[in-house]
């Protein structure tokens, strides 16, 4: 009898196997948020875009909500969405902290000249080690960080002023300063 | 006309397969031999009009009749004909007629090359192979007509994707349905087996040389994938533990594994109910790749077509098929018993540790490809999971299995005896380390753990393989086929070991922007950047760089990496310029245009890359001689009489 409900297994991982994927024709796998939502923003402290001899770090940011943007010169997204961060950043609602990944430095500088500034401060990382913290795919992503410096949104691809408005206002409000 | 023709010859296959299934299943059972005979002219007939329908398609591409939906979505009228041929698989609807038309070509092989096996076993596995076949027809009809008309008919096609356009890519999807498809028949023989309650392994021996035969098929066509990958892709990646990747590798894991304990069954009787699962299983997961494929329910580059309604579909068809032969397995398994024991260091334990690892591997990379599913459905979160967790979850099985390799291959049936190549094993594996140690610390400059590890594995496994031949020197010329296969597969496995292990531990990638006459160094070796121009193909503008390879001062090659722009619109593809030599690649590919004659650039030092796809070639060549070993075709012919008799097994010697 023992030996016989051994043989039932292979059916039954079968059978559990086929509930889940019949769960998964009907929801949008697309919709891969990061692991770190809901957790402490991985703490970087990097020297800044404009200024090699000044850094710039997660803690300057401390007690308000912030934007982190990941772009870099090489990605025609980024020059996209460009323009929304613009607006964004004229609507002064959050700073936006730049992480100009895998980039170089003058071209980097040229860009925010010819098409503006829409940052509070830009952190440089041709190397990607803080992008690696962030668990960054590929640019632009940009991440919401609470007050408290938890991260509470991350957006995969560009930004819109849609995605904007539906997303990242209603939590911003809702965590809105240190209260 | 011909669109016309090709939709109603399936139909004609669809009826043809159903007269097989329900000959072949129902004349077996009823003991009808007129109706099982039946089953043959209709595997035949199925073939042809399948054949027939194939070709239909193909002719639709040839003459650019955009009137075809399907022809209009994937070919246009500037691309060029080997292209348009290759473009009737290069959507949903074509592959899934190439999938069925592989079906038929095995059931008409089985029907034609197994004229030793009784009347009544042949009918059922040809009956099984009905319902598959009646199944995937059904689903094409139903689902995705290839012939569906347009109207009114487009002026021109869309476009083959460009990333298909490229020889590699023609060969690998074919390839690779031919080894899915191929588990079919190993499939067929589990089922036959268990619905005739065969309680012998005589099924063990006729199903061997056709699961070598879909192996080998899939290992060449997954490696065809990895290799376009790494050139076309312009990463320079050549596995992304992508999940259409791994729907692909699953059932080579478990095709490995059943080609082994398939050995074990046929010569000492042992594993009789794991082979059989295991034989389901590959076949399971061959659809369940298809199925991940085609619905949409995992997201990847390769799913070209999703829709929720196929999914259904072949949900429900895999329900029928793994369902209804699992079911089958709970009902019969148990009555199978193993012919008496074996000892702890004879070849059926190596085997049997082969199988467990294989399938470990192969269940911690289902796990890791549905996990994001699984946690999404139980509600809680979502989440990727991406090449870190595979990386190490395939090293975890794999250096154990490697290792046992080693001395598998010298181990004797039933008894704990290594002999007298023990010692030399242990030698050969000292030197492995030592080797590996300094090919670490001179070559590449850098020692490290995994490095090490991976080097003394790789040397020590080809080390075991040729150890044999070498030992038997002087009678090599009595030495079966199936020998010389085993020696040339592991050595291949040895080989593969070798190029993943140089290139995981020792490989330099650089992403850089160089300008006109910048030039950039990897390991050595410097890149020179000497600009573009502008260059055309017959369906595509591309931009080609000159990149000018020297070391120490000497030029030795030149690269044309290209980004090219295809007519049909989408985003521009890489071409990227390798230089090749046995030790290393070299890499350059073309990223984006920085402006002022600057581009971004991926350059890329690759050491042993190229013993990947060379391992895995050999793996393949393996299989392919294995199935010439004559006793699958002898030995099965003497043995008939005595398995026709439904022995309980064989008596063990």
């Amino acid at each position: 009898m023992k030996r016989s409900l051994w043989f039932l297994l292979p059916g039954g991982l079968f059978i559990a196997l086929v509930a889940f994927l019949y769960f998964g024709l009907y929801n949008d796998p697309r919709e891969i948020p990061s692991p770190l939502i809901g957790k402490p923003a991985p703490a970087f402290s990097l020297e800044t875009l404009a200024d090699p001899s000044r850094t710039v770090s997660t803690a300057d940011y401390q007690g308000r909500p912030y934007l982190v943007n990941v772009w870099g010169t090489w990605c025609p997204e980024c020059r996209r969405e460009h323009e929304v961060l613009l607006a964004i950043a004229r609507t002064k609602t959050v700073p936006i902290v730049g992480l100009n990944w895998k980039d170089d430095r003058e071209l980097a500088q040229r860009w925010l000249v010819q098409l503006g500034n829409p940052y509070d401060s830009v952190a440089f990382d041709p190397e990607g080690q803080a992008a690696i913290d962030w668990g960054v795919y590929g640019a632009p992503e940009t991440f919401l960080v609470s007050a408290d410096g938890t991260v509470l949104y991350k957006r995969i691809g560009p930004m819109n002023l849609e995605v904007w408005q539906r997303e990242f206002l209603p939590m911003i409000n809702g965590t809105g300063g240190p209260s | 006309m011909i669109p016309e023709l090709g939709h109603f010859v399936l139909v004609l296959a669809l009826l043809m397969a159903v007269a097989q299934a329900f000959f072949g299943l129902a004349g077996a059972s009823r003991g009808n031999v007129a109706w099982m005979r039946a089953a043959q002219p209709a595997v035949a007939g199925q073939w042809v009009f399948l054949m027939l329908s194939f070709g239909a398609l193909v002719w639709s591409f040839i003459q650019f009749d955009f009137s075809v939906r399907y022809v209009a979505m994937t070919s246009n009228s500037l691309l060029p004909l080997f292209y348009r041929i290759a473009a009737a698989w290069g959507g949903h609807e074509g592959s899934l007629l190439l999938w069925g038309t592989m079906l038929a070509t095995w059931s008409v092989a089985v029907a034609a090359f197994s004229r030793s096996m009784p009347l009544p076993y042949k009918s059922r596995v040809l009956g099984v192979l009905g319902l598959v076949s009646v199944g995937f027809l059904l689903f094409m009809l139903f689902t995705s007509s290839p012939f569906e008309r347009l109207v009114p008919a487009a002026a021109d096609g869309n476009d083959l994707n460009p990333l298909l356009q490229d020889f590699a890519l023609v060969i690998h999807p074919p390839m690779l349905y031919l080894g899915y498809v191929g588990f079919s028949v190993a499939f067929a023989f589990a089922c036959a087996t268990l619905i005739e309650g065969r309680l012998d392994v005589a099924w063990a021996r006729w199903a061997r040389p056709w699961t070598l035969a879909a192996w080998l098929c899939l290992t060449i066509g997954i490696t065809l994938g990895s290799w376009w990958a790494y050139y076309e892709l312009g990463w320079g990646g050549y596995w992304f533990w992508d999940p259409v990747e791994n729907a692909s590798f699953m059932p080579w894991l478990a095709g490995a594994a059943l080609i082994h304990s398939l050995a074990v069954t046929e010569k000492r009787g042992l594993f009789k109910s794991w082979t059989l699962l295991l034989a389901v299983s590959a076949f399971s997961l061959s659809l369940l790749g298809t199925f991940l494929v085609r619905s949409g329910v995992l997201v990847s580059v390769h799913a070209f077509a999703s829709d929720p309604a196929r999914g259904l579909f072949i949900l429900g068809f895999l329900c029928a098929v793994i369902g209804g032969a699992l079911a089958l397995y709970t009902w019969r398994a148990p009555l199978l018993k193993s012919d008496g024991g074996f000892e702890l260091l004879s070849r059926e334990a190596f085997l049997l540790f082969n199988n467990a690892l294989l399938i470990a591997a192969t269940g911690l990379i289902l796990l890791g490809t549905l996990y994001p599913l699984f946690l999404d459905a139980l509600g809680l979160g979502k989440i990727s999971v991406g090449p870190p967790y595979f990386g190490v979850a395939f090293l975890i099985p794999m250096v154990p299995l490697l290792l046992l390799l080693g001395i598998g291959m010298h181990s004797s049936w039933k008894r704990s005896q290594i002999g007298p190549a023990a010692r030399q094993l242990g030698v050969m594996l000292a030197v492995a380390l030592v080797a590996a140690l300094l090919i670490s610390k001179f070559v590449y400059g850098e020692v490290h753990a995994m490095g090490v590890v991976g080097f003394t594995v790789a040397l020590w496994v080809m080390g075991a393989a040729l150890l044999e031949p070498i030992r038997r020197r002087g009678k090599l010329r009595g030495m079966p086929a199936g020998f010389w296969g085993m020696t040339l597969a592991h050595f291949g496995v040895g080989l593969f070991a070798l190029g993943i292990t140089g290139v995981e531990s020792y490989r330099i990638e650089k992403d850089i922007g160089l300008g006109v006459g910048d030039s950039t160094e990897v390991s050595g070796y410097v890149f020179r950047f000497e600009g573009t121009e502008q260059v055309r193909g017959p369906n595509y503008q591309a931009t080609q760089g000159t990149v000018v390879l020297s070391r120490d001062g000497e030029e030795f090659a030149t690269l044309y990496p290209q980004k090219r722009f295809y007519a049909s619109g989408g985003n521009p593809m890489t071409e990227a310029g390798i230089q090749v030599t046995p030790a290393r690649d070299l890499f350059v590919a073309l990223g984006e245009d920085l402006g002022a004659g600057k581009w971004s650039m991926r350059v890329q030092y690759k050491p042993l890359i190229r013993y990947i796809w060379i391992g895995a070639a050999f793996m393949a060549l393996g299989g392919l001689v294995s199935i010439a070993d004559r006793r699958f075709r002898i030995r099965a012919q003497a043995e008939v009489p005595k398995a026709a008799g439904r022995l309980a097994g064989e008596r063990a010697r």
